[in-house]
C-alpha cells in the first residue's frame, strides 16, 4: 500500500499556535521560576501577538489540513473575539491569581488552552475538529472551575460541570457516529452534499449534536448546570467562560447549520426558534428572584444564549451578521458586569449577595456608574452595545417572517429590565447596612483599566454601531 | 450465517472441553488429605492482614494519569512508525514535535513531583 | 459477512446501558464509567460504519483513535476532579455534595 502524504499547511494555524506555545512555555517556565507575577503579562503578550498574526494573515479564504479547518473572514472573527475575550480576563484574573500564587502558571496555561479550543472551533469545518475542540475548550474550563482549592463550592461546580459535560459530549460523539453513518462524511460540506434523502438516522444524528451544542452553550432544557457552575467557580473564570464558551459554541453552532444543513431550514429554523423562546423565557423568569449576583448572571446569560439563538434561528444572512454582533457585544458587557463583581467580592468569598450591594455607589461612585452601563447595556437600553444586538438579531427574525418570535424577544427584554434595574436600585437608592461589601477598591489598578476597556467598547459599539455591524457583515461569508 | 456460527459453537464447545476434562480427571484421581494451611488463600507467602477492601493510595493515580499520557501517546505512534520509511523528512518532524509536546507535559509532572514516591 | 445493523444494535445497547447508569448512579466514579461506556459504544459505530460504508478511506478509522483519546483525557480530569472532591469532603455522592442549588 503506498501512502501519499497529504500537503500540509499549518500557517493558516499560526495564531492559535502562537497561543499554544505560549502556554506551553507558561506551563514549563512556571515550574522554574520563583517569581510568578509576570507569567501573566507573558500570556498577555501571547494573546497580543496571535492577535497581531491574525490580523496580518490575510490569506484570503482557504480550507487546510485536509479541509479540517477554514480560514475564512468567519474564522478570523471568532479568533479576535476569542483573543479579546482572553486578554481582558487574563486582566481580570490577576488580583485573584496573586492571592493564590502557587497556581498562577496552571491558571494561565489553561486559560490559554480554552482559548486555543474556541479558536478552532470557530474555524472547524469539520464535525470530528468541532468535537476535539469543544473538548479541549471544556477540559480545560472544567479544572479551571474547580480551582478556587479553598472554597468547597469550586470543586463541587468543578464535577457537576464535568459529569453533566462529559454526558453531553458522549451524546455529540454519537451523533458525529450517526451522521458519518448516513452520510458517510466527517467534513460540513460532504455531510451537506450528502443530506437530501437521508432519513431517520440522519435526523436522529442532527438531533444528538443539537443536545450536546445546547448543552455548551446553555440552552434550555439543557442550561441546569449553568447557574450552579457559574456561582461556584472563580469569578475570573465565570466571566471567561460565560462569554467565550458561548462565542465559540455560537460559532460553530452557526457553521454546523448554515453549511451542512443549508437544504433543510424549513426544519431546523422552527425547532430552534421554539428553543430560543423557551431558552430566554426560562431564563428570565429564574432570573428574577436570585439572591447571589453571579447566579442572577449565570440566568441572564441563558436568557442572552436565547436571543442569540433567534438569530440563528432567523436563518437568514442578516441574522448571521446579527449573532457574530451579539458575540461581540455580549463578551464586553458581561466581562464589564463580572468583573465589577470581581471588585466588590470579598475576599476568599468567591460570590457576592445582592444585599452586598446595597448603597454601594456612596463608597464607589465610579464603579456603581459602571457597573450601570453594563446593567443598562444588558438589558438592552439604547444607544449602548447590548441594544444593537438584540436590535440586530431580533431585525432578522422580522426579516425571515418570525415577527412572532422577535416580539417574544421584546418582551422578554421588558421582563430583564426588572433584575438588572434591581442592581442599579440597590447601589443607589437604598441606604447602606451592615450587609453592604466593605472592601476597597481603589488599589486594583489591572483590574480597573480591564473594567475600562470593556466599558469604552460597550459604549463605542453603542455609539458607532455601524462599523462592527460592518465588520461582522464581512465575517459572515462562510467558506465551504 | 447460521452455519457458520455453528462452527464457531462447535469450536467453543471442543475449546471448553478440553481445560474441563483435564481438572475433572484431576480432581478424581487426586488424592484427598485436606489441613487447614491448605484451605488458606496463600498456600505459601504471606496471609492478608486486615481486610483486602483497602483504600488505594492516590499516589497510585498520578502514575496511573502519566502511564495513560504514553498510552495514547504510542497509539499514535504506532501508525507513524508503520509508515515511517514512506514518510518523508516533514514527517519525521512532524512525529518530533509531536513527542516533544508531550514532553512538555512530562517535565511538567517531574517538576511538580508527579513522579516522586511519597 | 455480519450485518451492520448488528455492530450499530450493539452499539445502541451499550449508549443507552451507559446512559441509564449515568442517571441512576449516585456515585461519581460509577457515572463516569458510565459516560466512558457511552463513548465507547460510539467508538463501535465509528469502527462499523467505517468497515461497512468507507472502508478505502481512513477517516472513520482515524477517527475512532481520536475519540478514544479524548476518552482518555477526560478519564483523567473527571478522576482528579472526584478525587479533589474526595480530599475536602470525604464523599463521591453526587447526593451529599449539594452546597449549591437555588
Amino acid at each position: 500500500m503506498t501512502i501519499t502524504l497529504p500537503s500540509i499547511s499549518l500557517l493558516p494555524y499560526l495564531p492559535e499556535i502562537v497561543l499554544l506555545i505560549t502556554a506551553l512555555l507558561v506551563l514549563v517556565i512556571d515550574t522554574f521560576a520563583g517569581e510568578k507575577r509576570w507569567l501573566v503579562w507573558l500570556a498577555l503578550l501571547g494573546t497580543i501577538v496571535a492577535g497581531v498574526t491574525t490580523w496580518s494573515l490575510s490569506l484570503g479564504p482557504t480550507l487546510y489540513l485536509q479541509d479540517m479547518l477554514a480560514a475564512d473572514p468567519y474564522a478570523l472573527f471568532i479568533d479576535m473575539v476569542v483573543l479579546i475575550i482572553t486578554a481582558i480576563s487574563l486582566l481580570l484574573a490577576y488580583d485573584w491569581l496573586n492571592s493564590h500564587a502557587h497556581q498562577q502558571g496552571e491558571y494561565v496555561a489553561l486559560l490559554l488552552f480554552s482559548a486555543v479550543g474556541m479558536m478552532t472551533m470557530g474555524a472547524a469545518t469539520n464535525v470530528i475538529t468541532i468535537f476535539v475542540a469543544l473538548e479541549i475548550l471544556s477540559l480545560s474550563l472544567y479544572v479551571l472551575t474547580g480551582f478556587a482549592r479553598e472554597r468547597l463550592t469550586s470543586g463541587e461546580a468543578a464535577l457537576k460541570y464535568f459529569l453533566l459535560g462529559a454526558f453531553a459530549s458522549a451524546f455529540f460523539l454519537y451523533g458525529v457516529a450517526l451522521l458519518y453513518g448516513a452520510t458517510g462524511h466527517f467534513d460540513l460540506v460532504g455531510i451537506g452534499k450528502n443530506m437530501a434523502g437521508t432519513g431517520l438516522m440522519a435526523a436522529a444524528g442532527v438531533a444528538l449534536l443539537l443536545v450536546g451544542f445546547s448543552f455548551k452553550v446553555a440552552l434550555a432544557p439543557f442550561h441546569m448546570w449553568t447557574p450552579d457552575v457559574y456561582q461556584g467557580a472563580p469569578t475570573s473564570v465565570t466571566a471567561f467562560m460565560s462569554v467565550g464558551a458561548k462565542a465559540a459554541g455560537f460559532a460553530a453552532f452557526l457553521r454546523f447549520f448554515h453549511v451542512a444543513l443549508a437544504g433543510s431550514y424549513a426544519t431546523w429554523g422552527p425547532a430552534l426558534a421554539a428553543l430560543a423562546v423557551l431558552t430566554m423565557t426560562w431564563g428570565n423568569l429564574a432570573a428574577l428572584n436570585q439572591e447571589s449576583v453571579k447566579r442572577m448572571l449565570a440566568y441572564s446569560s441563558i436568557a442572552h444564549a436565547g436571543y442569540a439563538l433567534v438569530g440563528l434561528a432567523a436563518g437568514n444572512a442578516l441574522g448571521m451578521s446579527g449573532l457574530l454582533f451579539y458575540l461581540l457585544a455580549y463578551a464586553f458587557m458581561n466581562l464589564g458586569a463580572f468583573g465589577v463583581i470581581i471588585m466588590l467580592e470579598k475576599k476568599g468569598s468567591g460570590d457576592l449577595s445582592m444585599s452586598a450591594l446595597r448603597g454601594t455607589a456612596r463608597e464607589h461612585p465610579l464603579l456603581a456608574a459602571t457597573m450601570a452601563v453594563f446593567m443598562f447595556s444588558l438589558a438592552g437600553v439604547p444607544p449602548l452595545a447590548g441594544f444593537f444586538g438584540k436590535f440586530y438579531v431580533f431585525g432578522a427574525a422580522v426579516k425571515a417572517n418570525m415577527t412572532w418570535l422577535a416580539i417574544v424577544g421584546i418582551i422578554n427584554s421588558a421582563i430583564s429590565a426588572y433584575y438588572y434595574l434591581r442592581v442599579s436600585v440597590l447601589m443607589y437608592m437604598v441606604e447602606p447596612d451592615e450587609n453592604t461589601t466593605d472592601v476597597a477598591t481603589n488599589n486594583r489598578p489591572v483590574l480597573a483599566f480591564a473594567l475600562l476597556v470593556a466599558l469604552v467598547f460597550v459604549i463605542g459599539i453603542g455609539l458607532w454601531p455601524g462599523i462592527w455591524m460592518q465588520m461582522a457583515q464581512q465575517a459572515a461569508a462562510l467558506l465551504g | 450465517m447460521l452455519k457458520q456460527f455453528g462452527f464457531l459453537g462447535v469450536h467453543a464447545i471442543i475449546a471448553l472441553s478440553v481445560p474441563l476434562l483435564g481438572i475433572v480427571a484431576a480432581w478424581l484421581l487426586r488424592p484427598k488429605k485436606p489441613y487447614p494451611l491448605k484451605k488458606t488463600t496463600y498456600e505459601c507467602g504471606m496471609e492478608t492482614i486486615g481486610d483486602t477492601w483497602v483504600q488505594f493510595k492516590a499516589q497510585y493515580y498520578l502514575f496511573a494519569l502519566i502511564f495513560v499520557l504514553f498510552d495514547v501517546e504510542a497509539v499514535f505512534l504506532f501508525p507513524w512508525a508503520v509508515a515511517y520509511n514512506k514518510l518523508t523528512l516533514f514527517g519525521l518532524v512532524e512525529g518530533i514535535l509531536f513527542v516533544l509536546i508531550l514532553f512538555a507535559g512530562l517535565i511538567y509532572a517531574w517538576k511538580r513531583n508527579a513522579l516522586e514516591w511519597q | 459477512m455480519i450485518p451492520l445493523s448488528w455492530y450499530l444494535v450493539v452499539g445502541a445497547l451499550l449508549f443507552v446501558i451507559g446512559f441509564y447508569g449515568a442517571l441512576s448512579r449516585r456515585n461519581a466514579i460509577a457515572i463516569l464509567m458510565s459516560i466512558e461506556l457511552m463513548l465507547n459504544a460510539v467508538n463501535i459505530n465509528f469502527l462499523a460504519f467505517w468497515r461497512y460504508l468507507t472502508p478505502k478511506e481512513m477517516a472513520g478509522q482515524v477517527f475512532a483513535i481520536i475519540a478514544i483519546t479524548v476518552a482518555a483525557a477526560e478519564a483523567a480530569v473527571g478522576l482528579a476532579l472526584v478525587i479533589a472532591v474526595y480530599r475536602s469532603r470525604d464523599t463521591v455522592s453526587v447526593d451529599e455534595v449539594d452546597l449549591l442549588k437555588g
